[in-house]
């Protein structure tokens, strides 16, 4: 069919740029509708900082406030349970906190948190995402006489210490996360924020 | 591996004879005009509106309470919302826009003629189920004009004699439009009407590769062959035509996205301003005029002072369409060969669809009634004059082969 | 060829108004919108807010898109934010909506997309056209939207307009007085006229950003989009006449 002899080289060229931007458009073309699955402005809004009053909140105490719809735990630790923490180090899985993603900087540290007191946790369990619950007492019946206080998940029987970190052979595979809060004022706890405004 | 793989899939599926059947060993006719890239233009909107659709329906909510914020929502809170129902409400306009053109098309090169009648009923039970994909989907903006005109439209079927009321209760499933019209007219919109188009578009393109394209010319290609049993004045679709289409294309996308990022409401006639008033079933806007694309057909029911008989006529306005392969009894299939008188009527109709569709958007008064009837008259005269003409006709001779 | 038709396809069909001013006694004043003057949506926000939402809402819109959208800085955006909403809320009236029915007998209609079903002109036009009419119940009444249920909020800026009035001869022989035009009021408003007039129009600026916020976003992202195509189409139209290089002219009929 060819009268004219084809310049396969231009036809090349041409059909290989034809293909590409035509592959970048679709690219493009993608992500609107790829983003568009990304939280809304309402959705942002509703996850907008919480504020919890820890100043009433009694040593040995929880709270529990929904954050993006999701229960976080702000527990007043006493000074018994404090001292307790680091005689755990040898049954938990991360003592130290190396599992980076669990936690902020500042709760890189034995009591994961900013300040020893007052701990702040997503309580969502690390293994398959059901609630932890809060057991401060020592030696219960159904937890054992080993057991000095932490947090059970009733799904599988994970368990963790009074700072959110895991023991070792339980379903879960890391400590409890850390969400990013400040202390905006002494006793005002804002979850939600990283670093204080300027 | 890979060729491996391909051809363990061919084995088993026919792809490369479905890539040679339709794309690199089906024959077209090298002489196509500007006219003929709207079928593939018309693919790519189906395209479009399904998948903006699919998009839109993740965040829109079908009830009477939460349709209007939903549509705010999207359009506001969700990420590039605003982008996927402007590509929607545009691409419902452009839609017509194509579909009127591929039609008008039709007309010129005598495209709906023996063997290709079937192509064309295709084509027009597309027009009809397009035309209720379009009417439900306006209702679920759920803002004044969507109320009121799925109030009149809905109301008009009511004027049928005997089942009339009954059966205007039976598509609201309420006295009035409300919550359960709009939510069954969302299952429609989303689910049923978008699988029988996809069935007649599917029936349209096989029955259009079962007997081949027509052409500018209206010679058919395969009554001159090759010693091979090819067309001489055929050309494989694929390269030539899928480049050619894909050009095409993108002039189309061009204006497309020129009318979605500057032009979205379309100067008023794609998305109505009345229409970003929530529905208030108690207070009718003060004029109430279909969406463009519908125009043409309510100026032709108000040109007839009776409520029956002007239903009638806006169903037979389309009906008609049905008939138009036994209406033209002229052989010869493209105007370039048809008589002056074929021209003529062919030019009339054009422009009593077009005056009919800027009548049916105007407030009524003396005068658009009056055009309006003097269109209409145009509009089923066309019909009348072609079924005389054809019949009569002195044709000039067809080529044998394609110019 | 086909860009000719489009346009004259959708103009045959698009010539009429968008909307007709319903039974306005003057004309539309016009009043171009440059959304591109952020301090300007500032000013209009400001107002919107002071003015405006003490009794309307604009429901569909929130605080902190105006703030990112209008590049505010965070004091900025403060100071439109009422005491006890926070920057991700929408602008919900300080009225509530039992108090405003016991006032006007209804609730004052939601202004978000006001723009949307107005435009710009008549928003323009209506804000500057009350006048004093003492049959009313908010003693004016307003030349482009006739009995309007709402009192002259700018009354003290403006001054309130005087009504000139004509007598129109009915075809039963009665005459009647109709409204034909404004003039400048009794008593001067407490604001410059030309400043009254930027601060009306910068307010419809905002009215007319808040009914379609997304316009910021369309008219920065188009230019790429378009050229993109463009590029993309020239590309098509260069492998199309390379390809149909093949394909011999049709011989000519003898």
């Amino acid at each position: 069919m060819a009268e004219v002899p084809v310049n396969t080289a231009r036809r090349r060229f041409l059909t290989g740029s034809a293909v590409a931007v035509g592959a970048v458009g679709a690219g493009f073309a993608t992500v609107p509708f790829l983003s568009s699955f990304e939280p809304s402005a309402r959705a942002e809004a509703a996850g907008a900082p919480v504020d919890v009053t820890v100043g009433k909140l009694a040593a040995g105490q929880m709270v529990t406030v929904a954050w993006r719809g999701q229960p976080i735990y702000v527990v007043h630790r006493t000074p018994k349970m404090i001292e307790t923490l680091p005689s755990l180090d040898a049954q938990l899985a991360d003592p130290n906190s190396q599992v980076a993603s669990q936690q902020p900087k500042f709760a890189d540290n034995f009591y994961r948190s900013r300040k020893q007191e007052f701990l702040v946790l997503i309580g969502v369990c690390t293994h398959l995402g059901c609630a932890p619950t809060y057991r401060p007492e020592v030696a219960p019946k159904d937890l054992g006489s080993e057991w000095i206080g932490g947090f059970f998940c009733p799904c599988h029987g994970s368990k963790f210490d009074l700072a959110g970190r895991v023991y070792k052979g339980v379903p879960a595979p890391t400590n409890l996360y850390v969400p990013d809060y400040i202390f905006a004022s002494d006793d005002l706890i804002r979850i939600g924020v990283a670093e204080k405004q300027a | 591996m890979i060729q491996k793989l391909g051809k363990w899939v061919d084995d088993r599926l026919p792809v490369s004879h479905f890539w040679n059947a339709h794309l690199a060993k089906y024959y077209v006719p090298k002489n196509f005009n500007f006219w003929y890239y709207f079928g593939s233009i018309l693919l790519a909107v189906f395209a479009i509106q399904i998948v903006t659709g699919i998009w839109l329906a993740m965040n829109y909510k079908p009830s009477a309470a939460d349709a209007f914020n939903s549509v705010e929502y999207i359009m506001r809170d969700v990420n590039w919302g605003w982008l996927i129902r402007y590509m929607h409400s545009t691409g419902a306009s452009f839609f017509f826009i194509a579909i009127y053109l591929h039609m008008f098309r039709a007309l010129m090169y005598g495209s709906y003629k023996k063997p290709r009648e079937l192509i064309w009923i295709f084509g027009v039970l597309i027009l009809v189920a397009l035309m209720a994909e379009a009417f439900m989907g306006y209702l679920l903006p759920w803002g004044q004009m969507s109320f009121w005109g799925a109030q009149v439209i809905i109301s008009l079927f009511g004027s049928i004699p005997f089942i009339g009321p009954d059966l205007a209760l039976w598509i609201r499933g309420d006295y009035v439009v409300s919550d359960v019209t709009l939510n069954r007219f969302f299952a429609l919109h989303v689910i049923a009407l978008p699988l029988v188009l996809l069935f007649l578009i599917g029936g349209h393109i096989m029955a259009l590769h079962e007997v081949g394209s027509n052409n500018p010319d209206g010679v058919d290609i395969k009554t001159n062959k090759d010693e091979h049993g090819k067309p001489l004045d055929g050309i494989p679709f694929h390269p030539y035509y899928t480049v050619k289409d894909l050009f095409g294309l993108g002039v189309f996308l061009f204006l497309f996205a020129a009318v979605i990022f500057y032009w979205p409401d379309g100067g008023g006639k794609f998305l109505e301003a009345p229409n970003f008033i929530p529905a208030d079933p108690l207070k009718t806007p003060e004029h109430i005029a279909p969406v463009w694309y519908f125009a043409p057909h309510y100026a032709i029911l108000r040109a007839i002072p009776d409520k029956f008989l002007g239903v009638l006529a806006m169903g037979s306005a389309i009906m008609i369409l049905f008939f138009l392969p036994w209406i033209d009894r002229s052989p010869t299939k493209s105007i370039r060969y048809r008589s002056l008188a074929f021209k003529i009527i062919l030019f009339s109709f054009v422009i009593a669809f077009i005056g009919l569709g800027y009548l049916g958007t105007q407030p009524v008064n003396y005068w658009t009634t009056l055009f309006s009837q003097i269109f209409a008259f145009v509009y089923f005269g066309f019909f009348v004059a072609l079924f005389l003409v054809s019949r009569f006709e002195h044709a000039k001779p067809v080529p044998e082969r394609l110019t | 060829m086909m860009k000719v038709i489009v346009f004259l396809f959708i103009n045959v069909l698009g010539i009429s108004l968008v909307f007709a001013s319903e039974g306005g006694a003057i004309p539309l004043k016009h009043v171009s919108i440059n959304l591109d003057d952020k301090a300007a949506l500032y000013r209009g926000a400001q107002t919107f807010i002071a003015q405006c939402a003490t009794c309307h809402t604009a429901q569909y819109m929130r605080y902190g898109r105006v703030a990112s959208d209008l590049h505010l800085s965070s004091a900025q955006a403060n100071s439109l934010l009422p005491p006890h909403l926070k920057l991700g809320d929408e602008m919900v009236s300080f009225m509530p909506a039992d108090y405003a029915k016991s006032v006007f007998g209804t609730v004052p209609p939601d202004l978000t997309l006001i723009a949307r079903v107005r435009g710009a002109d008549w928003l323009y036009t209506y804000l500057t056209s009350f006048y004093a009419d003492p049959t009313k119940r908010w003693g004016v009444n307003n030349a482009v939207f006739p009995g309007v249920n709402m009192p002259d909020v700018f009354a003290a800026l403006q001054g309130v307009q005087e009504p000139v009035y004509q007598s129109v001869k009915l075809p039963d022989g009665s005459s009647e007085q109709r409204l034909v035009g404004l003039k400048a009021p009794l008593i001067a408003g407490n604001m410059p006229p030309a400043e009254f007039d930027t601060l009306v129009r910068d307010l419809v600026a905002y009215m007319v950003y808040m009914g379609e916020p997304a316009k910021l976003q369309r008219m920065s992202y188009g230019p790429y989009v378009l050229a993109f195509i463009l590029l993309f189409t020239v590309l098509m139209f260069l492998l199309k006449i390379d390809y149909w290089r093949d394909i011999k002219k049709p011989v000519k009929p003898e």
